[in-house]
């Protein structure tokens, strides 16, 4: 059993999907969307053999129908106008833009949630890479206040992530509390322009007044090791740091290098978090069964 | 000669300097003082701009729009001003702030990193603020790679574009360099300002030959408070451009009051040119991580110094306050060993 997906958007996030769906054994691509014919990501699908439209989500829905779900790589705003028209066409929406129209999901944390959802939002790749640490010590003990920053190449910041600056900051620290279990969250992005480019980086401090270190410690641990089932290169790059009721833990998150090169994690932690709801759309039930499928 | 528009940023920049634990009260006091000094803007706020409040910069016990209010209450003649960094305060806060009172923004971003502040800058523009573009860490890039950076914000709206040697690593000459080659690049109406950092003791030169080559807004912050080992020296600037034969419309008593009697009771310890700050200049790195260099030295029982150099090798740019942690945890778990030598990171 496959679950039929189609990808709309061609930028480096969708371009970097098209890499992952086309060697899944679980998901069938039926086609590829995007608004310029000349654009290197419509030339890639077509050159893997798949169907790709210059004519958006509409040019998608008219061409081809009995999709499961689509991937939307495009922008907020966009995201917003396609989320409707995605509901009348009774197509789920995997939502890698930060408009977060439908429920929060991080897979490590809340995967099981939202599976009937016709809405998805995967929030941010610094929410992707840093909610699941603060969800690991809120399921210990109550957290106070959660900040996170995300420092990503600048090379790896598409026109996309630049004009949505705030909109990624917001959505991040929304994350943080909604899926994190935050009272309260803020998120701080960082862009650095070292050649030759690097990791992404991301800084998670928490504070949740009575923690017990020990077992603070080894739920990161656990949720590190979730992460990693689906996010091979995200680790941590030393053990938590405990001084009282604050945790910082220092992640980098290296990539599978399928479009841009391994240095955006960022990237790669997004889409990877995708692919992971997609898979688990034909057994809507639990997360234990899509690793199974995995 | 030219006239010369002074802008101080003691109360934003000068923050960085007592950890942001100024008053509302506080900054009603310096601001009342240098209104009447007449400069023709003063700068407010947490010391990374709106939004900075934070574990990564320092948590202010004040918010920013307090700040703002406390100033606005008691300005009669000089611009209010705010900072704002893309990526840490948003075009939400930047609406709170004006609504505070508000009149002047600097968007900030690392120099070449422009386009994530175009909508910041639109904005400013659209709320009828005036809107000056602040290019960070400008050592770091040349001066034709900042002259198309300073484009893309005068594009955006930005009528004045700074060359910000947040790092004060830059000598006469790369000021110079920079300066001169926005001003072929750019519109003849958008101004140029350059922004100075005194770790290696050229913050007031190095205005000056910013000046020779056509900024005409410069920033200052009393008694030099500010990041790293300071900023350009409000009261020593407005005395070297008077006898230089600028005019900035200041009164050199009244900043030195200002300085001397308002400010210097506020400051956690003197501002001087330690060891420290010396190495910032030299290893080019941003001045506000001087005290959380200090503090996590402390903590892995290291040198300061090494944690910097490492900061600087590994280009580390503005804002990445985190860094500092992940660089001290792994040189105090491998003894140094690997990470290069003083002379080996100098470019």
């Amino acid at each position: 059993m496959t679950v039929r997906v189609a990808i709309v958007g061609t930028g480096n996030i969708g371009t970097d999907l098209l890499a992952k769906v086309h060697r899944n054994p679980v998901l069938e691509l039926v086609g590829v969307a995007g608004i310029d014919p000349d654009s290197d990501g419509i030339r890639r699908a077509r050159d893997l053999g798949y169907h790709a439209t210059s004519d958006g989500l509409d040019g998608l829905l008219r061409e081809f129908g009995d999709i499961a779900a689509v991937f939307d790589a495009t922008s907020a705003r966009a995201h917003r106008a396609h989320g409707e028209a995605l509901v009348a066409a009774g197509v789920r929406s995997i939502d890698l833009t930060p408009a977060a129209l439908g429920p929060a999901v991080v897979p490590s944390v809340n995967l099981g949630d939202h599976a009937d959802a016709v809405d998805v939002s995967l929030i941010t790749c610094g929410g992707q890479a840093t909610i699941p640490i603060v969800a690991a010590v809120a399921r210990e003990t109550p957290v106070e206040y959660a900040e996170i920053v995300a420092t990503i190449a600048s090379l790896s910041a598409g026109p996309g992530t630049r004009q949505n600056i705030d909109e990624f900051t917001r959505a991040t620290a929304r994350g943080i509390e909604r899926v994190g279990g935050a009272a309260r969250g803020k998120a701080i992005i960082v862009l650095n322009p070292a050649e030759p480019p690097i990791l992404m980086r991301n800084t998670v401090y928490v504070r949740a007044p009575g923690l017990d270190a020990g077992k603070v410690s080894e739920s990161i641990a656990a949720m590190v090791a979730d992460v990693q089932c689906y996010v091979p290169g995200y680790r941590l790059r030393s053990a938590p740091l405990i001084d009282g009721d604050q945790v910082t833990v220092l992640i980098e998150v290296e990539g599978a290098g399928d479009h841009l090169p391994p240095y955006a994690g960022n990237l790669d932690i997004m889409t990877s978090a995708a692919i992971r709801v997609a898979e688990g759309m034909d057994v809507p039930t639990s997360n234990d069964t899509a690793e199974v499928a995995r | 000669m030219t006239a010369i528009r002074v802008v101080d940023s003691t109360l934003r920049d000068g923050s960085h300097a007592v950890s942001h634990q100024f008053t509302p009260e506080q900054v009603a006091a310096v601001a009342t003082q240098l209104d009447r000094a007449g400069v023709y803007a003063i700068e407010v706020g947490h010391g990374d701009g709106l939004g900075g409040s934070s574990i990564q910069y320092g948590e202010a016990p004040h918010d920013d729009l307090a700040k703002v209010a406390a100033a606005a209450a008691v300005i009669e003649r000089a611009r209010l001003a705010v900072l704002l960094l893309p990526g840490v305060g948003t075009k939400d806060d930047l609406r709170a702030a004006r609504d505070a009172g508000a009149q002047l923004v600097r968007v900030a971003t690392h120099c070449t990193e422009a386009d994530i502040a175009e909508q910041h800058i639109a904005l400013a523009r659209e709320l009828g603020m005036e809107v000056f573009g602040f290019l960070m860490m400008a050592h770091m890039a040349e001066p034709t790679e900042l002259a198309r950076q300073a484009a893309i914000m005068e594009a955006a709206g930005a009528q004045a574009v700074y060359c910000t040697d947040s790092a004060g690593a830059l000598t006469m000459d790369g000021a110079r360099a920079r300066v001169a080659t926005m001003r072929q690049r750019l519109d003849a109406a958008t101004e140029l300002g350059i922004h100075a950092h005194n770790n290696l003791s050229l913050a007031v030169a190095n205005t000056v030959a910013a000046i020779d080559e056509g900024v005409t807004i410069v920033d200052g912050c009393l008694t030099g408070l500010g990041a790293g080992a300071g900023n350009c020296q409000t009261e020593v600037m407005v005395a070297v451009l008077d006898k230089l034969g600028h005019s900035t419309g200041v009164d050199l008593w009244g900043v030195q009051d200002a300085a001397d009697q308002v400010v210097v009771p506020l400051q956690h310890r003197p501002q001087v040119i330690d060891g420290l700050g010396v190495t910032m200049g030299y290893a080019g790195v941003y001045s506000s991580f001087m005290l959380h260099a200090r503090r996590a030295a402390e903590r892995f029982g290291l040198d300061p110094r090494d944690v910097l150099v490492e900061l600087g090798r590994r280009s580390v740019v503005g804002g990445q306050e985190d860094m500092i942690i992940d660089v001290a945890v792994e040189l105090a778990r491998t003894g140094g060993e690997g990470m290069a030598s003083i002379a080996g990171s100098m470019r």
